[in-house]
C-alpha cells in the first residue's frame, strides 16, 4: 500500500519535472530573441555613447580607419536599399507569375516536378550564388552597360531575385491554393477562360498572402550576406545608380569584423549597423506574418 | 459573329499569357540547372581522389579539401546535437502541452522571427555570446551552438506538422491503457512522427554545411589544414574556404575554386534532396 502512493509520488514529480523541462524548451525561442536583441544593444553600448547619434544616422560617409573615425550609415542603407529593391522588383513578375503558372494554369504532373525544384534553389549555398554572380553575371554585365566593373547593385539585384524565389514561389502558392473551389467554379460559370479566373478571381482573392510572400522575400534579401559581399564591389560611397559598386549592412558586418579590435569603437559600430538590420528585417517579418494571419 | 469574335479574342489571351507564364516558370528551373549543370562541367575535372583525400596546402594553391570536408562534418554534427533535441522538444511543447493563450502566440511569433533574423545577425550573436560572452573562442562548439540557433525554427517547424499529423486516436488510445502523457509522446506519438522530424533534422544539415556568415567570427578558420584537436579548436569549412579562395587569395587556381564549390554543392543537394523525396511522397500520399 505504501509502496503503491511513493510510486505514484515519484510519476507524479516526475511528470511535474518533465512538464516544466518541455516548457523551458518551449520558450526557448522567446528567450533567444530576447538574447540576440540584448546582445545587440550591449555590444553597441560603447559605439552610441561615444558617436554622436546624428551622425551616425545622417551621416553620409563610412571610413572606419580614417582619422577621424566617420561612421555615417546612410551609404550602407542606400546600398541595402538600391539591392533589395531591385531584386524584389526583378523577383515579383518571377515569383507571382510562376506562383499563378504553377497553382492555376499547369498540369498537376508538371507542377508535381516544378515544386521539389524550386525547393532546391532554395538549399544552393549563398557563396555559391555569389561565386557563379562573380564570374559568369558580372562579366555580363559589365560588357552590356560597358562600365568599368560588373560588380554593381544591380548584378547583386539579379542574384538575390533568384534566391528570394524559393519564398516568394511557395508562400504565394500556397496563398492561391487556399482560395476556395467556389471561387473558380462560379467564374468558370460566368464564361471566363481559366486565364481569366486566374487573373481576376484568383490573384485578387490571394493578394494578402502574396504580399506577405513578397514581404518574407524582401526580408531574406535584405538580409543576405555573402553573395552581396561577393557581387556588389564593396564600395561604401554614397550612390543612387543601380549600376554602380555599393556596400550593404550585411556586407560591411561581414567585411570588417576581422579587421576590428575586440570591444573597440570600430567592433561596436558593427553592432549597431547589426541592430539596425535587425531591427528591420523584425518588422518587416511582423508585417508579412500580419498579412499571412489575414489569409487565414 | 460578334461573340464568336469575342470568344476567338479570349482564346487567343488565355493562350497567350499561359504560354508567358510557361516561359517565365521555364527562366526560373533554367537558372536553377543552369548553375547546377555548370559547376559540374566546370568542378567536375577537379574532383579526383587527392583532392578529396589531401590536406589543403602551400597557401590553399596545392593540396585538397579532405581536413575542410571534415571540419564542415564536425560542424554540422555539432549543430544537429544541439539542435535536435531542443528543437524537438520545443515542437512537442507547442503541440502537446500548449494552449491556445498569449504565450503560445508569443512562443509562436518568436519562431516565426526567429527563421527571419539574417544569418549574419546570428552570427554577430554568436561572436558576443559564445565567443566572448561566454569565454568559448572561435570554436567549434560556438560555431556549432550558432547554427544550431539559427535551424532550430526549421526544427521546430516541421516536428510541429509531424506531430499534428498524428491522428488523437493514438493518444486517447494510449492514455486509456493508464500510460503518462510523456510515454504516450515517447513511445506512440515521436515513432509515428520520425519522417516528419528525419525532413526536418535533414533540411537542417544542409543550411547549416551550406552557410558561411554565421560561422565567419565564430568557428572558421582562414588556413589550418590539420584537423583540429578538441571542441575548442577553430576549423576549416567548405563555404568559408571558397569565399576565401575566390576573394581573399589572389591566384588561386581555378580548378580547385570550382571544386570546391562542387563538393559544397553535392553536399548540400545530397541532403536536400532525401529531405524533398520525403515530403514529395508525404504529399503525393495524402492527395490519394
Amino acid at each position: 500500500m505504501i509502496n503503491k502512493s511513493s510510486i505514484s509520488k515519484f510519476r507524479k514529480l516526475k511528470q511535474f519535472l518533465i512538464t516544466r523541462f518541455v516548457f523551458l524548451n518551449g520558450i526557448l525561442s522567446i528567450i533567444v530573441l530576447g538574447l540576440i536583441m540584448a546582445f545587440l544593444v550591449y555590444n553597441s553600448f560603447k559605439f552610441f555613447s561615444s558617436y554622436p547619434v546624428f551622425d551616425f544616422l545622417g551621416g553620409k560617409e563610412w571610413y572606419p580607419t580614417s582619422e577621424p573615425e566617420k561612421f555615417g550609415i546612410l551609404p550602407l542603407m542606400a546600398g541595402s536599399i538600391l539591392v533589395s529593391f531591385g531584386a524584389i522588383i526583378i523577383a515579383i513578375p518571377l515569383g507571382i507569375g510562376t506562383a499563378l503558372y504553377i497553382g492555376e494554369l499547369a498540369p498537376r504532373a508538371f507542377r508535381e516536378i516544378v515544386k521539389p525544384i524550386i525547393e532546391i534553389l532554395a538549399s544552393i549555398p549563398s557563396v555559391v550564388i555569389g561565386f557563379i554572380g562573380m564570374t559568369l553575371l558580372a562579366g555580363f554585365i559589365k560588357d552590356t552597360f560597358q562600365l568599368n566593373t560588373g560588380l554593381t547593385a544591380f548584378t547583386g539585384s539579379i542574384m538575390l531575385a533568384f534566391m528570394s524565389l524559393p519564398t516568394i514561389v511557395s508562400i504565394s502558392e500556397d496563398a492561391i491554393n487556399a482560395v476556395p473551389a467556389s471561387y473558380r467554379f462560379a467564374s468558370a460559370a460566368l464564361g471566363a477562360t481559366k486565364w481569366q479566373t486566374a487573373y481576376r478571381t484568383v490573384l485578387p482573392a490571394a493578394s494578402s498572402g502574396i504580399v506577405a510572400a513578397t514581404m518574407l522575400g524582401l526580408g531574406r534579401v535584405i538580409g543576405e550576406t555573402m553573395t552581396v559581399l561577393m557581387v556588389t564591389g564593396n564600395s561604401p560611397r554614397l550612390v543612387l545608380s543601380l549600376l554602380q559598386p555599393v556596400r550593404t549592412i550585411t556586407g560591411t558586418i561581414a567585411a570588417e569584423m576581422g579587421e576590428t579590435v575586440q570591444g573597440g569603437v570600430h567592433y561596436s559600430a558593427l553592432f549597431a549597423i547589426g541592430l539596425i538590420l535587425f531591427l528591420i528585417t523584425f518588422f518587416i517579418n511582423y508585417m508579412a506574418d500580419r498579412f499571412v494571419n489575414r489569409t487565414r | 459573329m460578334n461573340i464568336a469574335e469575342n470568344i476567338n479574342k479570349k482564346k487567343l489571351t488565355q493562350k497567350v499569357f499561359s504560354l508567358l507564364l510557361l516561359l517565365i516558370t521555364l527562366i526560373v528551373i533554367v537558372f536553377i540547372f543552369g548553375i547546377i549543370i555548370y559547376l559540374i562541367i566546370k568542378g567536375g575535372s577537379a574532383l579526383t581522389w587527392e583532392f578529396l583525400t589531401q590536406k589543403p596546402s602551400g597557401g590553399m594553391k596545392e593540396g585538397g579539401i579532405s581536413t575542410v570536408i571534415i571540419g564542415t562534418l564536425y560542424l554540422v554534427l555539432g549543430t544537429l546535437i544541439f539542435s535536435l533535441p531542443i528543437g524537438i522538444l520545443a515542437a512537442i511543447y507547442l503541440n502537446e502541452y500548449a494552449r491556445k493563450n498569449r504565450l503560445t502566440r508569443i512562443i509562436r511569433l518568436s519562431i516565426v522571427n526567429m527563421a527571419g533574423v539574417p544569418s549574419v545577425v546570428f552570427g554577430l550573436f554568436g561572436l558576443g555570446f559564445f565567443v566572448i560572452f561566454l569565454n568559448f573562442g572561435r570554436s567549434i562548439i560556438a560555431g556549432s551552438l550558432t547554427l544550431a540557433l539559427l535551424i532550430l525554427p526549421t526544427i521546430i517547424t516541421s516536428t510541429e506538422e509531424a506531430l499534428k499529423s498524428v491522428p488523437d486516436t493514438y493518444r486517447h488510445a494510449s492514455l486509456a491503457l493508464g500510460a503518462t502523457k510523456w510515454q504516450t509522446i515517447i513511445k506512440i506519438i515521436l515513432p509515428r512522427a520520425m519522417p516528419g522530424i528525419i525532413t526536418g533534422a535533414v533540411l537542417g544539415i544542409g543550411r547549416a554545411a551550406g552557410e558561411t556568415a554565421p560561422i565567419l567570427f565564430t568557428a572558421a578558420a582562414f588556413f589550418q589544414p590539420n584537423l583540429p584537436k578538441s571542441v575548442f579548436s577553430q576549423v576549416m569549412a567548405l563555404p568559408y574556404h571558397l569565399y576565401v579562395m575566390v576573394t581573399q587569395v589572389a591566384d588561386a587556381p581555378d580548378d580547385k575554386k570550382w571544386g570546391t564549390a562542387l563538393v559544397l554543392l553535392l553536399i548540400v543537394l545530397f541532403f536536400a534532396s532525401i529531405a524533398t523525396a520525403i515530403r514529395t511522397r508525404a504529399r503525393l500520399r495524402k492527395k490519394e
